[in-house]
């Protein structure tokens, strides 16, 4: 299993190495990787129903808790059948979509990317791991939104979306966190099964908060939904592929996964069906407004997103059903209504509903099957919307007290959904054929099959419901209640209220449809309340956010060395002397300093001469010397306090910083003075105090007692362990190595910095003289 | 900085100067010394040279830019610290040793290839860094 996730990253590599000869008929091969999958998971289906899924463990990095371990249950094999199997056909359809594209292997590699890391969501156990996968598939959908990178809206709706979903990951690791910490596992199976009733933990709330921001940002929840309707800017096989059929139910997946643990209180169900309401209506509302074929998708599917959510507040075992078929019935027909929205845009060039029409007489086999997902969205018999949607009517007619309401809720979504619907899947095709797509033709089978497939599909489960019952809905049910569900899946329940409520959904929606007609002045109407849509306002903020940290940065990096040593001293000086004056006591124990020796007197008036000079003279290689026998002076005091090591160092520093300095020198004017005498004044007075709390420092680090535990390891064990009788340079060398190995990296780094930073290395110039 | 007893001077210092810093990279282990020091000073020779030859001449006789020497340098390193996994299968850079002293060399292992490393290290950061900042000045 392990294989069959990484697959997509292993393909998404192989594409980076060999994209150039990605083309022509392996392309199409290619779909042999997510069918392959597809195989395989169904193959895992008989396991999860049987109640013994297929589970695979590898420890990753288990000092953090990080285990690759992958658990195929009914819910994660529901996800992952539609990944794999949606899969096979994006890559199908893109073949031909995407045909002679220049990146075409950059293109296929983001999609095994994304496809790896979205089965990573659904079927990894540990939660950290979860995590990884998530923020994977966030940024695989960012390359992929962002696709068409010499389009500046792309690359800000790629912005937009990486934000938003971003930021929920952010808290969703925190979130992980916190259930780690409640629960003490980090296995999402054992959290389930370990008895903790988190509703009544202390850290319910939060945990809570942390789970839902980022279940709402990812799946596009009121009022987060903004980033899906600006990602369809991506190719419209990504659309139909992260956009509505998988990625954006990663969301709904997590609150699906966690609904065990975290249902059973007032704050989930509350907050679930008030926000998946919330966003079902309004996104709903706004389909009407859209002329864009992809803009009412994107709407629908934000609408069907907000179903889902309240159906999961609702949180029964009737609803938990009506969402577990719910999210197969919309991926089903959404994702067809996207290919056949890109076969539009391919062979009319325009996706604009209120000029398309007619285009059945050309391309019957995509409208037949536009037709056919059309009454599946709407819900209508023989098709598995039927199905759906009367779960989804069961669910709310029998959710407790509010159920007239949310049943009217729910009856009105639909009936927008219905309108998006065949607005998108049967107008196009539908009435006379005008002349400005008379060119159009019929799409080669690579894009026609897949929508047609989709939709036979939806035919399919909607006339034998009960192919699913045993094998996906009942494992799917059972990973997300207590016991074991009983339902049975029927196209036909009988005349009863939920028929009569599909027939009233029916009948208003259809009256909408005939009615309605979506213009492009309505469109520009609603543009105009952007700035006042969570949109809007984030943009603001962010915008806003901008501005402030361009003044911040102004304020700080004015571009010179003298003055980030100023502000990085006074800030030092700042703080520690704070800290010193505040909290410790002062004082000197002249019992501990040692008496000083002539030649210790000396040197030290040397210094103090040397730096005299160096402040005062108007000569710069003057001042460089004085600097230097400043430093030769302090090797000397290391020499005395036996630290040959470090003065050899010290020693050889020094003698480089005076070379260096005086070649560099060398070239400049020999007499300048450069700074007037108020800035050294300041300079002055800044560096006296820096030095006198060094000294103060010095002082009070003699009145510690020394732990000198460690040293005294180093030097029993320098020659026992490593052989060497020179503690120093065994420290540096063994006990201590890995540090230094980071050190010379660190090294190497900042000449490498230097080198490329001052940009004429020895190549350069050997390149200008040929 | 052309006065011909620096230049002729800085022509013997070289050899003796770099044969020093080998001599303070190898003593290091059991002596005041290591492969920092020896880098420094094996630098300040480069540098010496240069000062007193001017820098072409130096890159002549170094042949290579001194910016290889890094990589060299941190490649020995890491696999210093890599064999005894590869070798006992014990922990990223435990000490490796031969078991007894080899003649006229003294005992070998890992840290000392680690040390040598760390001495080219130096050698090429340093050198890199002045021969740029020389050339732009």
């Amino acid at each position: 299993m392990l294989l069959a996730v990484l697959s997509g990253f292993i393909f998404a590599l192989g594409l980076a190495a060999f994209g150039r000869r990605f083309k022509g008929r392996a392309v199409v091969l290619s779909a042999l990787l997510p069918f392959g999958l597809f195989a395989y998971f169904l193959s895992l289906l008989p396991g999860a129903a049987a109640g013994q899924p297929a589970v695979y463990r590898y420890a990753w990095a288990p000092s953090l808790g990080v285990e690759l371990s992958f658990h195929a249950d009914g819910l994660g094999l529901l996800f992952a059948l539609i990944i794999s199997g949606i899969g096979t056909l994006v890559f199908l359809y893109s073949a031909e979509y995407m045909k002679g594209h220049k990146y075409l292997g950059r293109f296929y590699a983001y999609l095994g990317a994304f496809m790896g890391a979205m089965l990573g969501v659904v079927l990894s156990d540990n939660i950290l791991a979860l995590f990884i996968f998530w923020e994977l598939t966030s940024l695989s959908s960012f390359f992929l939104i962002g696709f068409k990178n010499e389009e500046a809206a792309s690359r800000r709706s790629a912005l937009t979306a990486l934000g938003v979903t971003g930021a929920g990951g952010l808290l969703l690791l925190a979130g992980a966190l916190l259930l780690v910490y409640v629960t003490g596992t980090y296995s999402i199976r054992e959290m389930l099964t370990s008895g903790v009733a988190l509703p009544e933990h202390g850290l319910y709330p939060a945990v809570l908060c942390l789970v839902f921001g980022a279940a709402f940002t990812k799946s596009a929840q009121f009022p987060f939904h903004f980033w899906l309707p600006e990602a369809m800017k991506a190719p419209t096989p990504v659309s139909t592929y992260l956009h509505s059929a998988t990625m954006v139910k990663a969301g709904i997946y997590l609150l699906m996964r966690l609904s065990p643990l975290l249902s059973g209180h007032q704050y989930w169900h509350a907050t679930l069906i008030t926000l998946g309401g919330v966003t079902m209506l309004y996104a709903a509302v706004h389909i009407l407004f859209r002329t864009d074929l992809k803009g009412i998708l994107a709407y629908s599917t934000v609408a069907a997103l907000g179903i889902l959510a309240f159906l999961i507040g609702i949180g029964t075992e009737a609803a938990l059903l009506a969402a577990a078929v719910f999210v197969l019935v919309h991926a089903l027909y959404k994702a067809a209504l996207f290919l056949i929205a890109g076969i539009i845009d391919h062979e009319a060039g325009t996706r604009d509903v209120t000029r398309l029409s007619g285009l059945g007489r050309i391309m019957l086999p995509v409208a037949a099957a536009g037709f056919l997902v059309a009454i599946s969205s709407a819900g209508a018999p023989p098709t598995f919307g039927f199905v759906g949607k009367d779960l989804i009517y069961e669910a709310t007619l029998h959710a407790g007290p509010w159920s007239t309401l949310l049943t009217a809720m729910a009856i009105l979504a639909n009936m927008l959904l219905l309108y998006g619907g065949f607005v998108a899947g049967i107008r196009p095709f539908a009435g006379p054929l005008p002349e400005e797509f008379e060119k159009a033709h019929m799409p080669g089978p690579l894009l026609w099959v897949p929508p047609v497939l989709l939709a036979a599909l939806s035919l399919l489960f909607g006339l034998a419901p009960q192919l699913l019952e045993g094998m996906l809905a009942r494992p799917a049910v059972a990973a997300m209640v207590a016991g074991q569900p009983d339902f049975h899946l029927k196209l036909w329940h009988g005349f009863n209220l939920v028929l009569q409520l599909s027939g009233l959904t029916l009948a208003g929606g259809l009256l909408l449809y005939w009615l309605f007609r979506p213009s492009l002045r309505l469109e520009r109407r609603i543009g105009r309340l952007e700035n006042i849509s969570p949109k809007g306002i984030t943009e603001g903020l962010a915008r806003g956010f901008e501005r402030f940290s361009g003044w911040y940065t102004h304020l700080l990096q004015s571009g010179y060395v003298r003055r980030y040593v100023f502000i990085i001293i006074s800030f030092l000086l700042a703080l520690v002397s704070y800290r010193i004056f505040t909290s410790v006591n002062l004082y000197i124990d002249y019992g501990r300093i040692s008496s000083m020796a002539t030649y210790e007197a000396v040197i030290l008036l040397l210094m103090l001469v040397a730096t005299l000079i160096a402040v005062f003279t108007d000569s710069r290689l003057a001042a460089v010397a004085a600097m230097g026998v400043v430093g030769y002076s302090i090797c000397l005091l290391f020499v005395f306090y036996s630290a040959p090591d470090l003065a050899m160092t010290q020693f050889a520093i020094d003698t480089l910083t005076v070379i260096l300095f005086v070649l560099v020198l060398y070239r400049l004017p020999k007499y300048l003075k450069i700074s007037n005498t108020r800035g050294r004044l300041r300079d002055g007075a800044l560096a006296l105090a820096f030095g006198m709390l060094i000294t103060v420092l010095a002082l009070e680090v003699l009145n510690e007692d020394i732990n000198r535990e460690v040293g005294n390891y180093y030097a029993e064990h320098a020659y026992v362990l490593a052989r060497g009788k020179n503690i120093v340079n065994v420290i540096l060398v063994d006990f201590r190595g890995m540090d230094t190995l980071v050190e010379i990296s660190v090294l190497t780094v900042a000449a490498v910095g230097v080198f490329s930073l001052l940009g004429t290395g020895l190549d350069i110039k050997k390149r200008g003289e040929k | 900085m052309n006065t011909i007893i620096l230049r002729t001077a800085s022509n013997y210092l070289l050899p003796l100067l770099l044969l020093f810093s080998v001599f303070i990279l190898l003593r290091g282990h059991y002596l005041p010394g290591g492969g920092f020091v020896g880098g420094l000073v094996a630098a300040i020779a480069f540098v010496l040279h240069a000062f007193a030859n001017g820098l072409d001449n130096t890159r002549t006789l170094l042949r290579i830019h001194p910016g290889y020497f890094m990589p060299l340098g941190l490649a020995l390193s890491f696999l210093s610290g890599l064999a005894p996994i590869l070798r006992t299968g014990r922990p990223f850079m435990s000490g490796l040793w031969f078991d007894g002293p080899l003649p006229a060399i003294g005992l070998i292992g890992s840290p000392l290839f680690f040390d040598i490393g760390v001495y080219f290290v130096v050698i090429g950061a340093s050198l890199t860094i002045i021969f740029t900042i020389t050339e732009n000045a």
